[in-house]
């Protein structure tokens, strides 16, 4: 079952040509809904019953999403896909990009379709040099056949697709803030209300999805709406990549799909490395509260399951880690990059993210006082809820999710000055 | 959404009606409840980034921004629950962990905000045992102090200098923990409105440089007062320390000055205390300047001038500075007209009389409706500079959309969008009448007009508008066709359906028109000194930086028999053409009133004792009325002067006609043409002496010749070289400063800097030498 959407067709070579992505029905359904012009309405119900949920991480329906835009309202609209994955942990839609950019090519053609966009831009990460030249290069090849520009396939449609690489900022990757650097501002989020659909990109209704989401689309559509739906779980429709890291045998992205059990995504990577038993696991990204891996070994890859373990699916970004990691050291490292990454606006992630990443980096330096996790906890409770964007909330959760399963580990740094695990001070 | 819809919302139990729509945080100021807040301002765009205003709002899982959420019937907000203020106390907590805790040392100490709200939502002891966040000095010029390290990023400066005074002087560099505001490069903050940015700071990062470390907010007595500079007649509250002005703040007003300042209002205080204030009546005895008792010096005005208008009354010329109050040029204009002379004239700058009108120039309309222009033609007028504030009013209608068109003798550094049509003082008048008759008016020219197709692109944006607004600044009053301009303007705006008006100059121009400061049949401020005089009667007047052509009132003066100057200031071109100077008191320090542009009467009172043993102007005058043996000079405070004042001339403005478009075009010249704008912090007196305003780049600039390329190339000059400026026997030695803006055949050389008191008109032929 693995491997059904975005990389059905990783059997073929140079699998990033548009030759290669037509010889498995590659824009078939791009052209057959120009040409018959199929009701945007009916695409959205499609998208609706396929359960697809946004891949960036928050999981919001994507057929809700594109349904909120108001094709009729006067002026322009835009579609921005969301490549700039910053998520550490999350490595996905780079092999999206480089691989199959041609689904995101033809997803994004779609989605614009559908919101009436004549304009669509891919935010992509800024050191992801050799997926924004595929990229690019995809986009060229689909020009050249036709597909992007003016009067597409004689529809009259006319669409065409920007890429703007990111200047290696994290926050950017949150929409807003992600819209502000498409339009040469310093990557801010906005405060919302109002949301992108109503006041976006240059103010106009914008719907923002993630790479996977839309690379997800050509082959919801071509293969019925039910179909992918099918392949996932109740809430969770279709399949998902993860991107799994940390102390496995074989990271690296592999396609499941929704439900599929947490231990037959860990047999896949190998499984631990030589000699090491598997300690926690961040399951949805760095903002993701960890889990023990005891725990995580009875869960299944899909939103609900993971939420109801605490933590988030997010991304899908998993990072496992074996019993040599010290917990207080992985959230020092974390805390330093949301101290660093935190764009600086809002009073609460400004300051709290580095008073978080002190507090924590005394401690795994030996110099923990004793109230330091009553305070750890206080301060991220004070981010928690009360910022412009998730940034606060994505800073804030690892800390919680540390001290509810490795108390003791912080409790240890404190009272002993080191570590009572395998490595760190 | 109707935004007209009255809906209801509960606010801590309390039921409140309000507009559909309107921002929480509005509502519940209106109604008194005070919820904190750093980042809002009513005048700025919405932020929601500092967090200190969040609420909770029923149904809504979050406590929310009450600066951002806009507010929906039945909404149920709590401003203390305990969600509420926990959200409020974390924010506070987290805006205290950086931020110095050394309120003592501060400069914003007993009027900061964070100092406020950290009382009502701190904690008395810290829980943050790092070190905190320091940011290196940095030098943003004379008139604003940075501490940045006290700075909590709300960001009202940087959205004032966006939003408010169109130029992005300030911005925030860098992420998170490192975001510092500043200038992004090392520079000055330029702009004419930046002293506001000390206002919106709500802590000590943005202090007032002239007042740093003066006094405390709490040792200071508010006095409420109007801004003595340009004719928006700012509403100020004048801060005053044991008989001292400190500092100048604004007083909001949201018909006039709304709750901005100009810097020039709000820095130029520091000229009360300048060294060359006046504090001892001077009389001139064998050539040689000696301080003298109030009585003699008195006796001798009174005797000198009384003398000279015996023999023949039509030899005294008075002439009063459009700064001066309203009842001190009423009574300077009752002793003129006491001693039998008709010749009074406060159009000191003013060139052109042809239209030889006592009509009283004005704007036309109220300063507030400016905004709502959707087309505005501007004739003459640097308007940024000369009035701020009514640069900002027309900032907003351009920002709604407005066209705005000039027609100046020199390019202008704009903040809004504009067209501008530029030409040497002699093509003013012909684009003018261009513009005229593209609008389907007819003027009666000596020479015919070319109409071109920007000309009737003009026409064509003032005509298609529904409001239009056509006005004249300092420009064109102090042009030699001014009374052509005006007419032509007149011509244009009655073929467009648009209103026309004057930008009066300065702060009581009006006024000084409203109370008869104009000649009848007697000679006005140009004649006064064309045909010299013999007693010339000045009232808060330097001769050679006040008038026109400052060559031809000091010749005029030197020549007089007795000259009283009734002054502030003891300069040297008054000691060289006074016989008398009495000292007045200055800004600050005398009661009185002035009549703004939109004709709005606003009186202030006295705030501190006139410095040394000068007086305030009215009760000088009031004496030398008496002495004059003139009657009705009785008065007993400035109150009965205005009160009398008011029953004469207290009527409505009406429309003024100043000219017609017709006659001969003076200004053509056949060498290079003088454009002798007065510079910003050189309008008046004050300002000439307030020692911070002096140092900003735009003053430094000030004194200066320039040319464009072309014009330097021909005379084989280079940027920065010193020339000589030459305009008839007048010379006065400036660098040249080569600058694009500045039209063919034109010389920019302004008019009341140092090195201009030997020139001529304002706007006449010279020529540049080597030097």
């Amino acid at each position: 079952m693995a491997n059904e959407v975005i990389f059905k067709n990783r059997d073929l070579d140079n699998l990033w040509d548009i030759e290669q992505y037509r010889s498995r029905g590659g824009y078939e359904i791009l052209t057959r809904i120009l040409t018959e012009k199929t009701p945007p309405a009916e695409i959205i119900d499609g998208m609706k019953t396929s359960g697809l949920r946004g891949r960036g991480g928050a999981g919001f329906p994507t057929g809700l999403k594109w349904s909120f835009i108001n094709r009729s309202a006067p002026g322009d609209k835009y579609l921005v896909c969301n490549s700039d994955e910053g998520e550490p942990g999350t490595f996905k839609d780079r092999d999206i990009l480089r691989y199959n950019p041609h689904a995101l090519v033809e997803g994004m053609l779609i989605a614009s379709y559908v919101i009436d966009a004549h304009r669509a831009y891919n935010y992509i990460r800024g050191e992801f040099w050799e997926p924004y030249e595929r990229f690019q290069n995809a986009i060229d090849q689909a020009r050249a056949a036709g597909f992007v520009g003016k009067n597409i396939l004689g529809s009259g449609f006319d669409c065409e697709l920007n890429v703007h690489l990111g200047g290696g900022a994290y926050v950017c990757g949150e929409e807003t803030a992600l819209l502000e650097s498409i339009e040469g501002k310093k990557g801010q989020p906005r405060y919302k209300p109002p949301f992108p659909a109503h006041v976006g990109l240059y103010g106009c209704p914008t719907v923002i999805n993630n790479t996977e989401t839309l690379a997800s689309v050509p082959t919801i559509l071509r293969e019925g709406a039910e179909r992918f739906r099918d392949i996932g779980v109740e809430n969770s429709g279709g399949s998902k990549l993860f991107s799994i890291s940390g102390h496995v045998k074989n990271p690296g992205v592999f396609e499941l799909p929704m439900g599929t059990p947490f231990s037959e995504l860990f047999e896949l990577a190998g499984g631990m490395r030589d000699g090491s038993k598997i300690k926690a696991v961040i399951p949805g990204g760095s903002s993701s509260p960890v889990i023990p891996g005891e725990i995580m070994m009875d869960l299944t890859m899909d939103y609900d399951a993971i939420a109801k373990a605490g933590s988030m699916l997010g991304s899908g970004a998993v990072i496992v880690m074996d019993e040599s990691t010290c917990m207080v050291k992985v959230l020092d490292r974390m805390g330093y990059f949301y101290h660093e990454e935190s764009c600086g606006q809002c009073t609460p992630c400004r300051e709290g993210t580095g008073w978080l990443y002190r507090i924590v980096h005394r401690i795994e330096n030996g110099q923990g006082r004793p109230e330091d996790i009553d305070l750890l906890m206080d301060v991220q409770n004070r981010i928690r809820g009360k910022t412009i964007c998730a940034l606060g909330d994505a800073a804030a959760m690892p800390v919680a999710g540390m001290l509810r399963y490795y108390q003791d580990e912080f409790q240890y740094h404190i009272d002993h000055k080191k570590c009572m695990a395998g490595t760190g001070a | 959404m109707s935004e007209e819809k009255t809906i209801t919302i509960e606010v801590d139990g309390q039921p409140l009606e309000t507009k559909a729509g309107a921002l929480l945080i509005d509502v519940t100021d209106a109604a008194g409840i005070n919820i904190p807040r750093f980042c809002y301002h009513d005048k700025l765009s919405i932020a929601a980034s500092c967090r200190m205003c969040l609420v909770e709002v029923a149904k809504v899982p979050k406590p929310i921004p009450a600066c951002a959420t806009q507010v929906m019937d039945g909404m149920v907000v709590q401003t203390r629950s305990p969600m509420a203020l926990a959200a409020q106390k974390a924010t506070m907590e987290f805006l205290l962990i950086n931020h110095p805790l050394d309120c003592p040392v501060c400069d914003q100490g007993g009027e900061c905000e964070l100092q406020d709200v950290a009382m009502g939502y701190g904690s008395d002891v810290t829980r943050f045992v790092e070190g905190k966040r320091v940011i290196p000095e940095n030098n943003i010029g004379p008139l604003i102090a940075t501490d940045m390290t006290r700075c909590i990023h709300c960001t009202r400066c940087v959205r004032f200098g966006d939003e408010v005074a169109g130029m992005r002087e300030m911005g925030a560099t860098g992420r998170g923990e490192h975001m510092t505001i500043g200038t992004f490069v090392a520079h000055n903050i330029n702009s004419e409105l930046s002293g506001n940015v000390i206002d919106l700071c709500p802590v000590g990062a943005l202090t007032s440089k002239p007042f740093q470390y003066r006094a405390r907010a709490w040792e200071l007595t508010r006095h409420t007062g109007v801004a003595p500079h340009d004719s928006v007649g700012s509403n100020i509250q004048i801060h005053t320390r044991r008989g001292e002005v400190m500092r100048v703040h604004p007083h909001s007003n949201d018909a006039i000055n709304e709750v901005w300042l100009s810097d020039r209002d709000r820095f130029s205080y520091e000229g009360i205390k300048s060294e060359e204030r006046l504090t001892q009546p001077l009389i001139k005895k064998d050539g040689e300047w000696v301080e003298t008792s109030w009585e003699e010096a008195l006796e001798t005005a009174a005797s000198g001038l009384r003398e000279i208008a015996s023999a023949d009354a039509d030899q005294i010329g008075t002439l009063v500075s459009p700064t001066a109050t309203l009842e001190e040029i009423a009574l300077a204009q009752k002793i003129t007209e006491g001693l039998g002379s008709p010749n009074i004239d406060y159009r000191l700058r003013q060139e052109d009389f042809r239209g030889n009108s006592r009509a009283v120039p004005w704007l036309g309309q109220s300063i507030a409706s400016l905004e709502d222009v959707d087309s505005a033609l501007l004739i003459g007028s640097n308007i940024r500079k000369d009035q701020p504030l009514l640069a900002h009013r027309v900032r907003k209608a351009a920002l709604k959309g407005a066209k705005i068109q000039l027609v100046n003798p020199l390019q202008l550094d704009l903040h809004f969008d504009a067209a501008q049509m530029v030409s040497d003082p002699a093509g003013m008048v012909r684009n003018l009448a261009a513009i005229a008759e593209a609008a389907g008016g007819s003027h009666h020219l000596t020479e015919q007009i070319e109409v071109t197709d920007e000309h009737k692109a003009v026409a064509e944006g003032l005509k298609c508008s529904k409001s239009t607004v056509i006005l004249l600044g300092n420009i064109a009053q102090s042009h030699p066709d001014f009374t052509i301009l005006y007419g032509l303007a007149s011509v244009i705006a009655k073929a467009a359906d648009a209103s026309v008006g004057v930008i009066p100059m300065a702060a009581n121009s009006v006024g000084a028109a409203v109370v008869g400061a104009i000649p009848n049949k007697g000679l006005n401020a140009h004649a006064m000194l064309e045909n010299p005089r013999k007693g010339y009667l000045l009232l808060g007047i330097e001769p050679g930086l006040d008038i026109n052509n400052p060559a031809l009132a000091r010749a005029a003066m030197s020549g007089a028999e007795t000259v009283v100057a009734i002054t502030a200031y003891r300069s040297p071109c008054l000691e060289e053409t006074a016989s008398v100077m009495l000292p007045m008191a200055a800004f600050g320090e005398t009661s009185g009133s002035f009549v703004n542009a939109e004709g709005r009467w606003q009186s202030f009172s006295g705030t501190t004792g006139p410095a040394g043993e000068s007086r305030p102007g009215w009760k000088i005058l009031r004496v030398l009325g008496n002495l004059m043996d003139i009657s009705g000079f009785d008065y007993s405070s400035s109150e009965e002067i205005l009160d009398e004042l008011r029953g004469a001339h207290g009527g409505e403005l009406q429309v003024a006609s100043l000219g017609a478009a017709k006659g001969k075009i003076r200004s053509a010249v056949t060498g290079l043409a003088r454009i002798g704008e007065t510079p910003i912090y050189a309008a008046d007196a004050l300002v000439r002496r307030a020692t911070s305003l002096q140092e900003t780049e735009e003053a430094r600039d000030a004194a200066v010749a320039r040319v464009n390329p072309s014009v330097a190339a021909d005379a084989g000059l280079l940027d920065g070289e010193k020339v000589a400026v030459v305009q008839g026997e007048g010379r006065a030695e400036m660098v040249l400063k080569v600058d694009a803006n500045i039209p063919d055949g034109c010389v920019w050389v302004p008019a009341a800097v140092p090195g201009s008191e030997s020139l001529g008109d304002q706007f006449g032929e010279l020529s540049l030498e080597k030097v």
